[in-house]
C-alpha cells in the first residue's frame, strides 16, 4: 500500500526508468544554455569567413599569424579541460585534496591560455594590426576576443567553485555547480578546436 | 510513511548517479583515451597546415574535417555526449544546435558571395564618378 501511495507521490513525469534526477536535468537545461552559446560563436564565426579577404591593404591572415603561439594555446587548453575531467572524477569521490589541486592546475593552464593570446593581442596591436585596421581584423578580434572573455569567465567561476567546495563540501547542489562548470570549460575547449583550426590554421594557407 | 520517504529518495537518483560511482580506472583511461585522440587530431592539422604532401587547394578541407573529428572526440570523451538512454535530449538539442549553426554559417557564406559576385558586377557597369 505504502509503495503505490510513494508511486503517486513521487512520479511526476514517470516514464519507463521512472523521473530523471536532477543532475540529469541540470546538465540538460545547461547543456541548452551553450547549445545558444554556440549559436552565437557560430554568428562570429559567419561573420569572421564573409569578412576574411577584406584586409583593406592591410595585413592578412598569412602574414600575421604565428603558428607556434598557437601551438602552445591548444595544448594549455587542452591539458587544462583534461584536467577539469580528472577534477570531476575527485569531485565524485569527495576527495577535496585531489579536486582543489587538480581545480588550481585547471585555472593555471586556463590563465596561462590567456595570458599567451593577450601577449599575441598586444604583438598583433603592436604591429599596427588592431582591431581598427580592416574588417579581417575587427572579425578576428572580435572571434577570438569573445573566446577569451568567455575563458575569463570561466577562470572566475572556477575560483568560486574551488572556494565553494572549502567552504560548504561536497554537498549536491555544489556538485550540480560543478557539472556545470565542466560542461562550459569542455564546451570553450570545442570552440577553441575550430578557432585554431578554421581561423589560424587554414588562414596561413588561404 | 517512512517507507514512501525513502522510496521517494530512491526515485530522486537516476542512472548516470550509480554511473558516477563507477570505477575510477575507468573514468581515468577514458580521459586518457580523449586526450590522446584529440592531441592526434591536432598534430594532424597542425601538420596538414605544413605539409607539401596535400594537395594545395585540398589542405582547408582536410584541416575543417580534422576539426569535425576533434569536435566529436571531445563531445563523446569530455562532455559524455552519448547513446546512453539518459542522453537523448542532449543528443537532440545537440543536432538542433549543429543544424542552425551549420545554417547560420554555410548560409552567411553563401548569400554574402553572391551579394559580392552581384556588386562587383554593377560597380563595373556604374559610370565614373
Amino acid at each position: 500500500m505504502s509503495h503505490a501511495v510513494a508511486h503517486t507521490q513521487y512520479a511526476t513525469g514517470r516514464g519507463e526508468g521512472g523521473p530523471a534526477s536532477k543532475r540529469v536535468i541540470v546538465g540538460y537545461g545547461f547543456w541548452i544554455f551553450l547549445l545558444s552559446d554556440v549559436i552565437m560563436f557560430a554568428t562570429l564565426f559567419a561573420t569572421y569567413a564573409v569578412l576574411a579577404d577584406s584586409t583593406a591593404g592591410g595585413p592578412s591572415a598569412r602574414q600575421l599569424f604565428d603558428t607556434r603561439s598557437v601551438a602552445l594555446e591548444t595544448a594549455c587548453l587542452l591539458a587544462s579541460s583534461v584536467t577539469c575531467g580528472f577534477a570531476s572524477l575527485a569531485v565524485e569521490r569527495a576527495n577535496q585534496t585531489w579536486t582543489q589541486g587538480l581545480l588550481l592546475l585547471t585555472g593555471l593552464l586556463g590563465a596561462a591560455f590567456l595570458a599567451l593570446e593577450l601577449r599575441e593581442f598586444t604583438s598583433l596591436v603592436g604591429r599596427g594590426a588592431g582591431p581598427t585596421r580592416s574588417a579581417f581584423l575587427s572579425a578576428f578580434f572580435t572571434l577570438v576576443g569573445c573566446h577569451g572573455v568567455h575563458i575569463t569567465a570561466g577562470l572566475l567561476w572556477l575560483g568560486t567553485m574551488m572556494a565553494q567546495f572549502l567552504a560548504k563540501g561536497f554537498r549536491e547542489d555544489i556538485r550540480h555547480r560543478y557539472l556545470c562548470f565542466s560542461l562550459f570549460w569542455h564546451a570553450l575547449d570545442i570552440v577553441w578546436v575550430a578557432i585554431f583550426n578554421l581561423v589560424y590554421l587554414v588562414g596561413i594557407n588561404l | 510513511m517512512n517507507h514512501s520517504v525513502e522510496n521517494g529518495e530512491v526515485l530522486d537518483r537516476g542512472p548516470s548517479d550509480t554511473a558516477a560511482h563507477a570505477d575510477l580506472r575507468g573514468g581515468i583511461r577514458s580521459y586518457c583515451l580523449g586526450l590522446a585522440l584529440a592531441v592526434i587530431l591536432t598534430a594532424a592539422s597542425f601538420w596538414a597546415a605544413r605539409t607539401h604532401l596535400i594537395y594545395g587547394p585540398a589542405v582547408p578541407m582536410a584541416i575543417a574535417v580534422f576539426a569535425f573529428a576533434q569536435m566529436g572526440i571531445h563531445l563523446v570523451f569530455f562532455l559524455h555526449i552519448t547513446t546512453g538512454p539518459d542522453n537523448t535530449n542532449n543528443v537532440l538539442a545537440l543536432a538542433f544546435g549543429v543544424l542552425i549553426t551549420l545554417l547560420i554559417i554555410f548560409g552567411s557564406i553563401w548569400i554574402m558571395a553572391n551579394l559580392d559576385h552581384n556588386m562587383a558586377h554593377a560597380l563595373e557597369h556604374m559610370p565614373p564618378m
